[in-house]
Protein backbone atom coordinates (compact mmCIF):
# COMPACT_ATOMS: atom_id res chain seq x y z
CA UNK A 1 0.00 0.00 0.00
CA UNK A 2 1.30 3.59 -0.72
CA UNK A 3 0.98 5.78 1.97
CA UNK A 4 -0.38 9.36 0.92
CA UNK A 5 0.15 12.18 1.96
CA UNK A 6 -1.95 15.04 2.94
CA UNK A 7 -0.02 17.34 1.12
CA UNK A 8 0.58 16.45 -2.38
CA UNK A 9 3.89 17.12 -4.75
CA UNK A 10 3.73 19.46 -7.45
CA UNK A 11 2.68 16.85 -10.90
CA UNK A 12 6.15 16.92 -11.67
CA UNK A 13 7.61 15.39 -8.45
CA UNK A 14 4.37 12.89 -8.30
CA UNK A 15 5.48 11.98 -12.22
CA UNK A 16 9.04 11.78 -11.19
CA UNK A 17 7.72 9.18 -7.95
CA UNK A 18 5.99 7.37 -10.36
CA UNK A 19 8.64 6.61 -12.71
CA UNK A 20 11.07 5.99 -9.73
CA UNK A 21 7.84 3.36 -8.98
CA UNK A 22 8.07 1.64 -12.10
CA UNK A 23 11.89 1.56 -11.88
CA UNK A 24 12.17 -0.12 -9.02
CA UNK A 25 9.22 -2.50 -9.54
CA UNK A 26 10.66 -3.42 -13.16
CA UNK A 27 14.33 -3.30 -11.98
CA UNK A 28 15.20 -7.05 -11.99
CA UNK A 29 18.16 -7.18 -8.90
CA UNK A 30 19.77 -10.81 -8.88
CA UNK A 31 20.81 -12.11 -5.46
CA UNK A 32 24.09 -12.64 -5.03
CA UNK A 33 24.07 -16.64 -5.07
CA UNK A 34 22.95 -15.60 -8.83
CA UNK A 35 18.79 -16.70 -9.76
CA UNK A 36 16.59 -16.95 -6.84
CA UNK A 37 14.82 -19.87 -8.73
CA UNK A 38 17.63 -22.86 -7.57
CA UNK A 39 18.33 -26.19 -8.10
CA UNK A 40 16.51 -28.47 -6.96
CA UNK A 41 13.23 -26.56 -7.36
CA UNK A 42 10.47 -27.47 -4.77
CA UNK A 43 6.80 -27.17 -3.51
CA UNK A 44 5.55 -27.10 -0.45
CA UNK A 45 2.32 -27.74 0.93
CA UNK A 46 0.28 -28.57 4.40
CA UNK A 47 -2.32 -30.21 5.42
CA UNK A 48 -3.79 -30.33 8.90
CA UNK A 49 -1.79 -33.66 9.93
CA UNK A 50 1.57 -32.71 7.79
CA UNK A 51 3.87 -30.72 5.66
CA UNK A 52 4.93 -32.00 2.50
CA UNK A 53 8.00 -30.98 0.69
CA UNK A 54 8.49 -31.62 -2.80
CA UNK A 55 12.37 -31.29 -4.35
CA UNK A 56 12.38 -31.65 -8.44
CA UNK A 57 15.84 -33.57 -8.42
CA UNK A 58 16.11 -35.31 -11.55
CA UNK A 59 18.96 -37.35 -12.17
CA UNK A 60 20.48 -37.45 -8.73
CA UNK A 61 21.69 -40.55 -6.85
CA UNK A 62 19.48 -40.56 -4.00
CA UNK A 63 21.90 -41.99 -1.79
CA UNK A 64 24.07 -39.00 -2.42
CA UNK A 65 21.11 -36.53 -1.27
CA UNK A 66 21.51 -35.19 2.13
CA UNK A 67 18.33 -34.33 4.15
CA UNK A 68 18.91 -32.57 7.29
CA UNK A 69 16.20 -31.52 10.00
CA UNK A 70 17.56 -29.18 12.56
CA UNK A 71 15.59 -27.00 14.92
CA UNK A 72 12.53 -26.63 12.35
CA UNK A 73 14.93 -26.11 9.42
CA UNK A 74 15.49 -28.74 6.23
CA UNK A 75 18.11 -28.41 4.14
CA UNK A 76 18.61 -30.64 1.07
CA UNK A 77 21.99 -31.05 -0.48
CA UNK A 78 23.79 -32.95 -2.16
CA UNK A 79 25.64 -33.58 -5.80
CA UNK A 80 24.24 -33.64 -9.30
CA UNK A 81 27.35 -34.84 -11.34
CA UNK A 82 27.07 -33.50 -15.11
CA UNK A 83 26.70 -36.14 -17.83
CA UNK A 84 29.53 -36.99 -20.24
CA UNK A 85 29.79 -35.52 -23.71
CA UNK A 86 30.36 -37.63 -26.62
CA UNK A 87 33.85 -37.03 -27.20
CA UNK A 88 34.29 -33.95 -29.90
CA UNK A 89 31.01 -32.98 -29.38
CA UNK A 90 29.62 -29.49 -30.18
CA UNK A 91 27.52 -28.48 -27.44
CA UNK A 92 24.53 -26.41 -28.86
CA UNK A 93 22.18 -26.04 -25.69
CA UNK A 94 23.63 -26.56 -22.18
CA UNK A 95 20.59 -25.39 -19.53
CA UNK A 96 20.55 -28.50 -17.03
CA UNK A 97 22.20 -28.01 -13.64
CA UNK A 98 25.27 -29.78 -12.96
CA UNK A 99 27.45 -29.67 -8.97
CA UNK A 100 26.71 -29.03 -5.39
CA UNK A 101 23.65 -27.51 -4.21
CA UNK A 102 21.90 -26.92 -1.55
CA UNK A 103 18.41 -25.62 -0.13
CA UNK A 104 16.99 -24.39 2.97
CA UNK A 105 13.47 -24.18 3.65
CA UNK A 106 12.15 -23.09 7.55
CA UNK A 107 9.07 -25.29 8.93
CA UNK A 108 6.59 -24.19 10.77
CA UNK A 109 7.03 -25.07 14.66
CA UNK A 110 4.38 -27.69 15.16
CA UNK A 111 6.06 -29.95 13.23
CA UNK A 112 6.79 -33.66 14.92
CA UNK A 113 11.20 -33.95 14.26
CA UNK A 114 10.77 -37.76 14.77
CA UNK A 115 8.47 -37.98 12.16
CA UNK A 116 9.79 -37.52 8.81
CA UNK A 117 10.01 -40.14 5.58
CA UNK A 118 11.85 -39.28 2.62
CA UNK A 119 11.39 -41.08 -0.97
CA UNK A 120 12.70 -40.23 -3.88
CA UNK A 121 10.65 -40.87 -7.06
CA UNK A 122 10.78 -40.02 -10.68
CA UNK A 123 13.28 -37.33 -9.96
CA UNK A 124 11.16 -35.89 -7.11
CA UNK A 125 12.32 -36.05 -3.20
CA UNK A 126 9.16 -36.17 -1.07
CA UNK A 127 9.45 -35.54 2.33
CA UNK A 128 6.73 -35.20 4.59
CA UNK A 129 7.01 -34.21 8.15
CA UNK A 130 4.08 -34.68 10.63
CA UNK A 131 2.65 -31.99 13.01
CA UNK A 132 2.79 -32.79 16.48
CA UNK A 133 -0.70 -34.48 17.96
CA UNK A 134 -1.53 -31.42 20.15
CA UNK A 135 -1.52 -29.03 17.68
CA UNK A 136 -4.00 -30.58 15.22
CA UNK A 137 -6.71 -28.85 14.77
CA UNK A 138 -9.89 -30.26 17.60
CA UNK A 139 -13.37 -29.74 17.49
CA UNK A 140 -14.37 -28.40 20.91
CA UNK A 141 -18.13 -29.06 21.75
CA UNK A 142 -20.42 -26.69 23.84
CA UNK A 143 -21.38 -27.45 26.87
CA UNK B 1 -21.27 -17.18 -40.27
CA UNK B 2 -20.65 -20.93 -40.15
CA UNK B 3 -16.95 -20.60 -41.44
CA UNK B 4 -16.13 -18.48 -38.82
CA UNK B 5 -17.43 -21.06 -36.35
CA UNK B 6 -15.84 -23.56 -37.83
CA UNK B 7 -12.57 -21.48 -37.81
CA UNK B 8 -12.84 -20.94 -34.08
CA UNK B 9 -13.39 -24.63 -33.43
CA UNK B 10 -10.04 -25.65 -34.93
CA UNK B 11 -7.97 -22.49 -33.21
CA UNK B 12 -9.79 -24.04 -29.46
CA UNK B 13 -8.45 -27.26 -30.49
CA UNK B 14 -4.88 -26.06 -31.78
CA UNK B 15 -4.43 -24.28 -28.31
CA UNK B 16 -2.52 -26.35 -26.24
CA UNK B 17 -2.48 -26.29 -22.61
CA UNK B 18 -0.17 -23.84 -20.98
CA UNK B 19 2.76 -25.64 -19.27
CA UNK B 20 6.47 -25.26 -18.15
CA UNK B 21 9.53 -25.42 -20.19
CA UNK B 22 11.69 -27.90 -19.05
CA UNK B 23 15.66 -27.06 -19.10
CA UNK B 24 17.82 -29.08 -21.92
CA UNK B 25 21.39 -30.06 -22.82
CA UNK B 26 21.61 -30.82 -26.76
CA UNK B 27 25.05 -32.09 -27.96
CA UNK B 28 25.67 -32.90 -31.43
CA UNK B 29 29.08 -35.40 -32.72
CA UNK B 30 29.99 -36.64 -35.93
CA UNK B 31 27.15 -39.62 -35.72
CA UNK B 32 24.34 -37.71 -34.12
CA UNK B 33 22.32 -35.06 -31.54
CA UNK B 34 22.27 -36.49 -28.04
CA UNK B 35 19.70 -34.54 -25.84
CA UNK B 36 18.77 -34.69 -22.07
CA UNK B 37 15.76 -32.90 -20.77
CA UNK B 38 14.76 -32.73 -16.99
CA UNK B 39 11.28 -33.75 -16.49
CA UNK B 40 10.73 -34.47 -12.45
CA UNK B 41 7.46 -35.76 -11.40
CA UNK B 42 6.60 -37.63 -14.65
CA UNK B 43 6.31 -41.25 -14.82
CA UNK B 44 7.27 -43.25 -17.42
CA UNK B 45 4.05 -43.71 -19.17
CA UNK B 46 2.99 -39.93 -18.84
CA UNK B 47 6.18 -39.24 -21.15
CA UNK B 48 4.99 -38.42 -24.55
CA UNK B 49 7.79 -38.33 -27.55
CA UNK B 50 6.63 -37.38 -30.87
CA UNK B 51 8.08 -36.55 -33.97
CA UNK B 52 6.16 -35.55 -37.03
CA UNK B 53 7.89 -34.15 -40.11
CA UNK B 54 10.98 -32.48 -38.61
CA UNK B 55 9.29 -31.23 -35.25
CA UNK B 56 9.86 -33.24 -31.93
CA UNK B 57 7.89 -32.64 -29.26
CA UNK B 58 8.52 -33.69 -25.63
CA UNK B 59 5.70 -33.43 -23.38
CA UNK B 60 5.26 -34.98 -20.20
CA UNK B 61 2.51 -34.68 -17.48
CA UNK B 62 3.81 -34.68 -13.55
CA UNK B 63 2.04 -36.84 -11.24
CA UNK B 64 2.97 -36.40 -7.25
CA UNK B 65 2.04 -38.97 -4.75
CA UNK B 66 -0.12 -36.12 -3.03
CA UNK B 67 -1.41 -36.95 0.34
CA UNK B 68 -4.89 -38.51 0.57
CA UNK B 69 -6.75 -35.45 2.27
CA UNK B 70 -5.50 -33.14 -0.09
CA UNK B 71 -2.94 -30.78 0.54
CA UNK B 72 -2.71 -26.76 0.76
CA UNK B 73 -0.01 -25.23 -1.45
CA UNK B 74 2.15 -23.10 0.54
CA UNK B 75 5.16 -22.32 -2.08
CA UNK B 76 5.28 -23.82 -5.40
CA UNK B 77 7.67 -23.81 -8.52
CA UNK B 78 6.50 -26.07 -10.54
CA UNK B 79 3.81 -24.36 -11.02
CA UNK B 80 2.17 -26.35 -13.77
CA UNK B 81 1.58 -30.02 -13.89
CA UNK B 82 2.79 -30.20 -17.46
CA UNK B 83 6.30 -30.29 -19.10
CA UNK B 84 6.43 -29.03 -22.74
CA UNK B 85 9.45 -28.52 -25.66
CA UNK B 86 9.46 -28.23 -29.43
CA UNK B 87 12.24 -29.02 -31.20
CA UNK B 88 13.07 -28.53 -34.87
CA UNK B 89 15.27 -31.44 -36.76
CA UNK B 90 17.22 -30.98 -39.09
CA UNK B 91 16.65 -32.83 -42.44
CA UNK B 92 19.68 -35.24 -42.06
CA UNK B 93 18.36 -36.70 -38.92
CA UNK B 94 16.99 -40.05 -38.96
CA UNK B 95 14.01 -39.77 -36.86
CA UNK B 96 12.97 -43.10 -37.84
CA UNK B 97 15.79 -44.62 -35.23
CA UNK B 98 15.47 -42.34 -32.63
CA UNK B 99 16.44 -43.96 -29.37
CA UNK B 100 14.71 -42.67 -25.70
CA UNK B 101 15.96 -43.28 -22.11
CA UNK B 102 14.32 -42.39 -19.41
CA UNK B 103 15.51 -42.41 -15.77
CA UNK B 104 14.70 -40.34 -12.50
CA UNK B 105 13.15 -37.61 -14.65
CA UNK B 106 16.03 -37.43 -16.82
CA UNK B 107 15.27 -38.22 -20.77
CA UNK B 108 18.25 -38.76 -22.89
CA UNK B 109 17.54 -38.95 -26.85
CA UNK B 110 19.54 -39.64 -29.28
CA UNK B 111 19.18 -39.00 -32.93
CA UNK B 112 21.38 -40.37 -35.13
CA UNK B 113 22.32 -38.62 -38.44
CA UNK B 114 21.26 -40.51 -41.85
CA UNK B 115 23.63 -42.56 -43.17
CA UNK B 116 24.84 -40.47 -46.37
CA UNK B 117 24.86 -37.79 -43.72
CA UNK B 118 27.61 -39.35 -41.79
CA UNK B 119 30.94 -37.84 -42.16
CA UNK B 120 33.32 -39.52 -44.93
CA UNK B 121 36.98 -39.18 -44.87
CA UNK B 122 38.19 -38.48 -47.83
CA UNK B 123 41.65 -39.98 -48.73
CA UNK B 124 43.76 -37.24 -49.97
CA UNK B 125 46.37 -38.53 -52.40
CA UNK B 126 49.50 -36.86 -53.56
CA UNK B 127 50.53 -36.88 -57.05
Amino acid sequence: MNYRTLFPRDMFAELDRLQREMQQAFEWSPSIRGLTRGYPAMNVGSTPRSVEIYAFAPGVDPASIEVQLEQGVLTIAGERKPVEAPEKATVHIDERFSGRFRRVVTLPDDIDPQAVTARYSDGVLHISVQRREAAQPRRISIQ
Amino acid sequence: MNDTTAMAKQADVTREEPALMPPVDVYEDAGGITLYADLPGVPKDRLALEIEADTLTIEGEVALDLPEEGMEPTHAEVSLPRYRRVFTLSKELDSEKVEAEFDQGVLRLRIPKAEHAQPRRIEVKVA
